[in-house]
């Protein structure tokens, strides 16, 4: 699903190296979770692989379902499959949640030579979704998260993932900000979603949310690099122990 | 050059402009009117460059004698307000066209055609006509304003009774490349009537528009306008409002295209607790685009309100320009005053400039006023972006979104829903032009 090979990545404002060559091979119905200390470069993956600007990539590569996906403007990427779900969503005041999305879906479905969905098909579909997410209809109607709680913030994404079905998943800090009862509001929406033909990648800092999530496979990320892969139980590991113990180890 | 050389220049030129003119035949009321303001264009002089109201708007073609030519432009689209049941009051070039109008009868509403009242020797509008437009200029001179009264050759006069079922709708055509169209309008809304104009339309090679309303207690006006799409019209207009107790004025106007658009709304709040609410869009493109709005706002009583919300959309070396004045009087407490300008400028080459003004001589009011100019937010460029959207799409929902808070200034939502639609219809011909 997503290859992504020695990639080096530095900040295009200044002469940062931040991806230190990184490789990652996350498979069609598995989860992947990348866990790491604050500063080891998980965010910047993520950014990177849905086009932010401001990065450049010096080494390596990366792909989805064998397409090179970083010569690509974002929105390609987008629909070639590839979603994040961000850490901070992005406040649009003056747009309306229910335009954003459904010009959001029939701007993927053309790029793919798909028909547009009908606007009684779309009503239809993001009443479905947003049940499901306990996400009241006021809250389709509000601007794009403009006035919303970090938890609402956090179910809205999750609700466009469920909207517009992408392959490959990433979710950068999708538990930041959370109680316990969004985390598994949240962690039950992306359940949801699992299935064989979709790739997960889930970004955290901590493993409360793995507990809800399960991952089939766990790395951790330091100073651009993974430097360690393996199962739940590292997960674990690194919540009894932090990350000192495997650094050290690693190091 | 020193002030007087600009003095003696300006008195010259203004003689020459004036010339060639004869007052429009009127009555008796009517042509002093007239003479009256004639003598205060006299008086002021016609603007000038270096005059400070001036500053950033040429008037040069404003002031000409004739108006530069400008081809009329053939939109493809049915006319703005099409669907709408309304009274239609056509002109063309300036001219008023019985046919294409409506039979001028509406209950709750009078309304004629300027020239015939001002033919009358008793007229209730010879206390309107002129008269607001001649208290404009106390802090500062307007004198093409006045020139307009002197010179108005057509134009409706309303006086509004109690609520018309539906709203007069003046529609301007412009059909000759030459046309130089005066016109001026009064409205009188008495006690608790109401009243919506909607206006649309370039009107002219080069227009200039005069309104006077007088909003008598309790009253209310609402006044829809867009200025048409021709590319190479002039216009410059003056909307001049007094307002009673509790009245309520609120304006919007949308400007897309043009070579050059001045206008200028003066409001004086005379009566406790009116409201008056001045907004506008302005979309422009190309370096031949230049768009002003100048505003000034008088508080004259107490608890009053009033709300000045303007946003430009400015590419490819378009320029636009905000005055924006309000003026609080001594005794006007509890004022509650808010003044927005916004520029989104979509390239380098676009310039917004603003001018922000409070005069305030009353110790218990609350003003603000703001202005910004930028380019699209990057971060919510990229949201969308990655949420599948293409570049040129996510920036036009972006500038709808930014002009959207102008649009919610209008009351009517049908009337703010179409322009809307008008605004994404514009904004897609570029993107799909820029595409290609």
């Amino acid at each position: 699903m997503l290859d992504i090979k020695g990639l080096k990545v530095k900040l295009e404002e200044e002469d940062k190296q931040i991806l230190k060559g990184v490789d990652l091979h996350v498979e069609a119905g598995k989860v992947h979770a990348i866990m790491g200390p604050n500063g080891s470069g998980k965010s910047t993956l993520s950014y990177v692989l849905s086009g932010r600007e401001g990065y450049e990539v010096t080494e390596g590569s990366a792909s989805l379902l064998g397409e090179d996906i970083l010569d690509m403007e974002p929105e390609e990427r987008a629909a070639a499959g590839l979603f994040l779900a961000f850490q901070y969503p992005v406040e649009i005041p003056g747009v309306g949640n229910m335009t954003f999305l459904r010009t959001a879906l029939n701007s993927q479905r053309k790029a793919r030579g798909q028909e547009e969905i009908s606007s009684a098909d779309f009503l239809k579909l993001i009443r479905e979704k947003a049940k499901n997410l306990q996400i009241e209809p006021e809250m389709l109607k509000r601007a794009v998260n403009v006035g919303f709680s970090g938890g609402e913030k956090k179910r809205n994404e999750i609700l466009q993932m469920a909207v517009l079905e992408p392959k490959m998943c990433i979710l950068d800090e999708t538990d930041s900000g959370l109680d316990v009862d969004a985390m598994k509001l949240v962690s039950d929406g992306v359940n949801a979603l699992r299935d064989e033909g979709r790739g997960f990648l889930v970004i955290t800092h901590y493993q409360r949310l793995l507990n809800h999530i399960k991952p089939d496979v766990v790395h951790i990320m330091s100073d651009g690099r993974i430097v360690k892969t393996g199962g739940p139980e590292l997960a674990l590991e690194v919540e009894e122990n932090g990350y000192g113990d495997i650094l050290n180890e690693v190091a | 050059m020193a002030k007087a050389a600009i003095k003696q220049q300006k008195a010259e030129a203004t003689e020459a402009r004036l010339a060639g003119l004869t007052l429009p035949e009127s009555g008796a009321w009517a042509r002093e009117a007239r003479e009256a303001a004639l003598e205060r264009v006299r008086s002021m002089g016609l603007p000038h460059r270096r005059d400070e109201y001036w500053k950033f708007t040429d008037p040069t073609s404003l002031t000409a004698e004739e108006p530069p030519q400008a081809s009329v432009f053939e939109t493809g689209e049915p006319p703005l307000f099409d669907g709408v049941d309304r009274l239609k009051v056509v002109f063309v070039d300036g001219v008023f066209d019985p046919e294409a109008s409506d039979d001028l009868s509406l209950e709750g509403i009078e309304i004629e055609r300027l020239s015939e009242a001002m033919a009358k020797d008793i007229h209730w509008v010879r206390d309107l006509y002129g008269k607001i437009e001649g208290a404009s200029h106390e802090k500062v001179d307007r004198p093409l304003a006045a020139f307009n009264t002197a010179f108005a050759t057509d134009g409706v006069v309303i006086r509004v009774t109690g609520k018309p079922s539906k709203p007069v709708s003046l529609v301007y055509l412009h059909k000759s490349e030459r046309s130089d169209a005066i016109l001026h309008h009064c409205v009188k809304v008495e006690e608790g009537a109401e009243l919506t104009i909607l206006e649309n339309g370039p009107a002219a090679a080069r227009f200039s528009k005069g309104l006077e309303v007088d909003v008598a207690d309790t009253g209310a006006f609402h006044l829809v306008r867009a200025q048409g799409r021709d590319h190479e019209r002039r216009a410059v207009t003056g909307t001049f409002a007094r307002l009673g107790r509790e009245s309520t004025f609120k304006t919007f106007t949308l400007t897309v295209n043009g070579v050059m658009t001045r206008n200028e709304a003066y409001v004086e709040l005379t009566g406790d607790e009116a409201v008056c609410h001045i907004a506008g869009a302005c979309l422009g493109d190309g370096r031949d685009f230049h768009h002003d709005a100048t505003v000034f706002v008088t508080h004259d009583a107490v608890n009053c309100e009033s709300r000045q919300v303007f946003k430009n959309v400015l590419r490819n070396g378009a320029t636009g320009v905000f005055q924006g004045k309000i003026l609080v009087k001594q005794g006007a407490q509890k004022t509650d005053g808010y003044q927005i300008s916004q520029s989104l400028l979509l390239d380098d080459d676009s310039t917004f400039q603003a001018k922000p003004e409070l005069e305030i001589y009353a110790d218990d009011v609350a003003c603000s006023h703001g202005s910004t100019s930028g380019a699209i937010d990057a971060d919510a460029l990229y949201y969308l972006r990655a949420r599948g959207m293409a570049k040129a799409e996510a920036e036009n929902l972006l500038t709808l979104a930014f002009v959207a808070e102008a649009l919610e200034e209008i009351e009517n939502e049908a009337y703010a829903e179409e322009l809307r639609e008008r605004l994404a219809g514009w904004l897609e011909r570029r993107r799909d032009r820029a595409a290609g």
